[in-house]
């Protein structure tokens, strides 16, 4: 008989290797799944793993790609990571993205077609504020009427898409478009052009941004007071009211960073790699970053870490199509592989696996 | 070999095929789908051209293709990286591709683009697209003849002045022939998402409509008009013959293999060159499906004598008079609509109640 006995405190050990488990039963499956689906599985998991990388053909092209795919995801999920961390659950980055995207686009647009230099700083700082207003609903509603922020930010994605899909359509409609929907390209106006800080590394401001948020992120966490009042709140409410948190300031502390920071997320995003403000530009990101924050364990560097591993498998999935035939729905399934198996191993940080018959639990 | 196999009777439409190459292919040709190919609708009619193309030469030209590609920054880096794989000309096959192919375009000046739908050109980048509004006169024709509640749903994607072309030709060919009809437009603002199609359907029907139009991709609302029972749809992009003959009564079928084979060719001679195409029913571009037994005989007759006529060019879909929604004058008596209204046309006729959406 197999059982699981409680830890009683949770395993350093497991906590360091579970990703890197489930990063190695995601290959055994995924290339099990491969093969049968007739390809050669170790040519698909080097073509996702290896190509983007070093793939002589591709590698110069994806491997900046990789930093222009893991930029907002990481940017996103260093938000969300730290509420998690205070055990607020805020799912709706998505929609936070995508308001920030559109404040930070029409306050740009509104200037068109000036060369102003502060434009683009202008647009970053609304982007944000964006950001950081759609969190506040979930933070007002939760704090003075109890609601629950998971289904309200979330259910705030879909009246943001409905927001993105009015202004692409109308207000912030490219006046030149012959009538089709979608902004001006942000591309062809340099002073707003979030384009590579140098060229070919993929670097864009906000792969900067990120990087910093990174940094930001392990400070306040291990270094700051407000970082430990927010881990402590996440841990031992009880505990953190009686040393005084208040917890309506860690809601709004953590929702709002969040928020912010998915809204700058939205406004590099728009401006540099897609291009302009269309009703699709989105793709998901928000929903992305918070497999992200949990495979990065909620640490920044896991954060880091696990951005680029994600960017890698999106890019390494579109390479194994494009070289192999493989259908699209098998790589989505090969990344869902990964958060599963990383889900599934996590048991292993908290429990311990007992064989034989024991006293009953 | 074997994994070949396994591979044909698994079906799987692999961009590789399964036979073996009599030479080394000339020419790589690749494809950006917006759905997978099984959609059932545009995506796969783009796919079955592919494969029609890609057998008419016999080997020398491979074929490629990505699919469920969105219409975001990845777009731009699917087109990039199919280019970098060494495909000679890409055929990138939705709207949503527009600005992210011509940057592309920039960076390969030596590989040809072929936007489908869009409006920008550049000396490596054509575009083409067909009159699929055609196809919804005669559409618009049958509906308006068999409606009993005199209630038509209408499921519209992306608000680009295509699809708004598309309600316009059908409203105005219904309105022909039965003065009471409404159209009730739900937009989606999507392509393809079954299950957002079926909802639609399903309110429509529920609204009283009898007659489900459609311009999104998937079957779904072929399905919900079945189980529902009495209300009729067309197949849209393709025939969707599994539906018919009821509800399905007819369709617009997208025919791109002639075109497809034609530019893959031109690449082959060293004669491609930018084009603006856009054909109709005349070129065979775009195809009536077979009207099923469910549309009673006169309107069946009248609905072939249109399309017969369109096709010829003896009649234009849009041939005034006809007014703009706010009751201004577009077209008057015996006029016809230039292309260039129609391309950029982001206006309902007069008649049409909902707003275009801005």
């Amino acid at each position: 008989m197999i059982r699981l006995e409680k830890r009683p405190e949770p395993s350093r050990l497991w906590t360091a290797t579970t990703p890197l488990l489930a990063v190695a039963l995601t290959m055994i499956v995924g290339g099990l799944l491969f093969a049968v689906l007739g390809a050669d599985p170790f040519e698909a998991i080097r073509t996702i793993f290896w190509d983007p990388l070093f793939h002589p053909q591709f590698a110069a092209y994806s491997r900046p790609q990789l930093l222009v795919k893991a930029g907002p995801l990481i940017l996103i999920a260093i938000g969300l990571s730290i509420g998690f961390k205070a055990g607020i659950w805020n799912i709706g980055a998505e929609g936070q993205y995508i308001i920030g995207a559109v404040c930070g686009a029409g306050v740009g647009l509104a200037f068109y077609p000036s060369e102003n230099v502060l434009i683009f700083p202008l647009m970053i700082v609304a982007g944000a504020l964006g950001g950081w207003a759609w969190a506040m609903i979930p933070a007002v509603l939760k704090t003075k009427f109890g609601t629950n922020e998971i289904l309200v930010s979330l259910m705030l994605v879909y009246v943001a898409q409905n927001v993105l899909i009015a202004m692409s359509t109308g207000l912030l409609r490219n006046p030149e478009g012959m009538g089709f929907p979608g902004s001006r390209n942000f591309k062809q106006w340099d002073a707003v052009h979030n384009a590579e800080i140098v060229a070919n590394t993929g670097m864009h401001w906000g792969v900067v941004a990120a990087f910093i948020a990174v940094i930001a992120a392990y400070v306040l966490m291990s270094r700051h007071i407000q970082g430990f009042n927010i881990r402590l709140s996440g841990e031992a409410p009880r505990a953190a009211r009686f040393a005084g948190v208040s917890p309506a300031r860690i809601v709004f502390l953590c929702l709002g960073l969040a928020g912010a920071l998915a809204g700058m997320a939205g406004l590099f995003e728009v401006t540099g790699p897609a291009g302009q403000l269309t009703d699709k530009f989105n793709a998901g990101y928000g929903f992305t970053a918070i497999i992200v924050a949990f495979l990065g364990r909620l640490h920044p560097v896991g954060i880091l870490l696990a951005g680029l591993l994600m960017a890698l498998t999106y890019i390494g999935g579109e390479l194994a199509q494009l070289m192999l035939g493989l259908p699209g729905a098998a790589i989505q399934l090969f990344q869902g592989m990964l958060l599963f198996f990383l889900l599934a191993t996590d048991v292993f940080t908290n429990y311990r696996l007992r064989f034989g018959a024991g006293a009953a639990a | 070999m074997k994994r070949r196999t396994l591979l044909a009777s698994a079906a799987l439409a692999l961009s590789l095929g399964t036979g073996a190459f009599a030479q080394d292919p000339e020419v790589t040709a690749g494809f950006i789908y917006i759905g997978p190919p099984g959609d059932g609708g545009w995506t796969y009619e783009h796919d079955q051209a592919r494969q029609k193309m890609e057998a008419h030469f016999d080997g020398r030209v491979k074929t490629i293709y990505q699919e469920n590609v969105p219409e975001s920054a990845d777009a731009e880096r699917a087109i990039t990286q199919m280019a970098l794989s060494g495909a000679d000309i890409i055929f990138t096959t939705s709207f949503g591709y527009m600005d992210p192919t011509l940057a592309v375009a920039e960076k390969f000046p030596n590989v040809k683009f072929e936007h489908a739908t869009g409006y920008k050109r550049a000396d490596n980048v054509s575009t083409y697209s067909a009159r699929f509004y055609e196809g919804r006169a005669i559409q618009g024709h049958i509906a308006g003849s068999m409606t009993k509640t005199n209630k038509i749903g209408y499921i519209a994607s992306v608000p680009i002045p295509e699809v708004i072309r598309g309600i316009n030709s059908a409203y105005i060919h219904a309105k022909k022939v039965n003065p009471d009809v409404e159209f009730s437009i739900i937009w989606l603002y999507t392509w393809f998402d079954p299950a957002k199609e079926a909802d639609a359907a399903r309110a429509l029907i529920e609204n009283g409509a009898d007659v489900v139009l459609q311009h999104t991709d998937s079957t779904a609302p072929q399905a919900a008009a079945k189980e529902a029972g009495n209300v009729i749809t067309f197949g849209q992009a393709s025939d969707m013959a599994e539906y018919a003959p009821m509800p399905r009564v007819s369709s617009i079928i997208d025919d791109w293999a002639p075109y497809y084979i034609d530019r893959v060719q031109a690449v082959l001679d060293g004669t491609w060159e930018s084009t603006d195409t856009w054909d109709g029913i005349g070129a065979g571009m775009v195809g009536i499906g077979d009207i099923t037994d469910a549309v009673p005989e006169d309107v069946k007759a009248e609905a072939l004598e249109l399309k017969d006529k369109i096709a010829s060019g003896e009649y234009h879909p849009f041939t005034g008079p006809i007014n703009k929604q706010d009751g201004s004058v577009w077209l008057a008596e015996g006029e016809t609509a230039p292309d260039g209204d129609l391309l950029g046309m982001n206006f309902y006729v007069e008649g049409l109640t909902a707003e275009v959406p801005n």
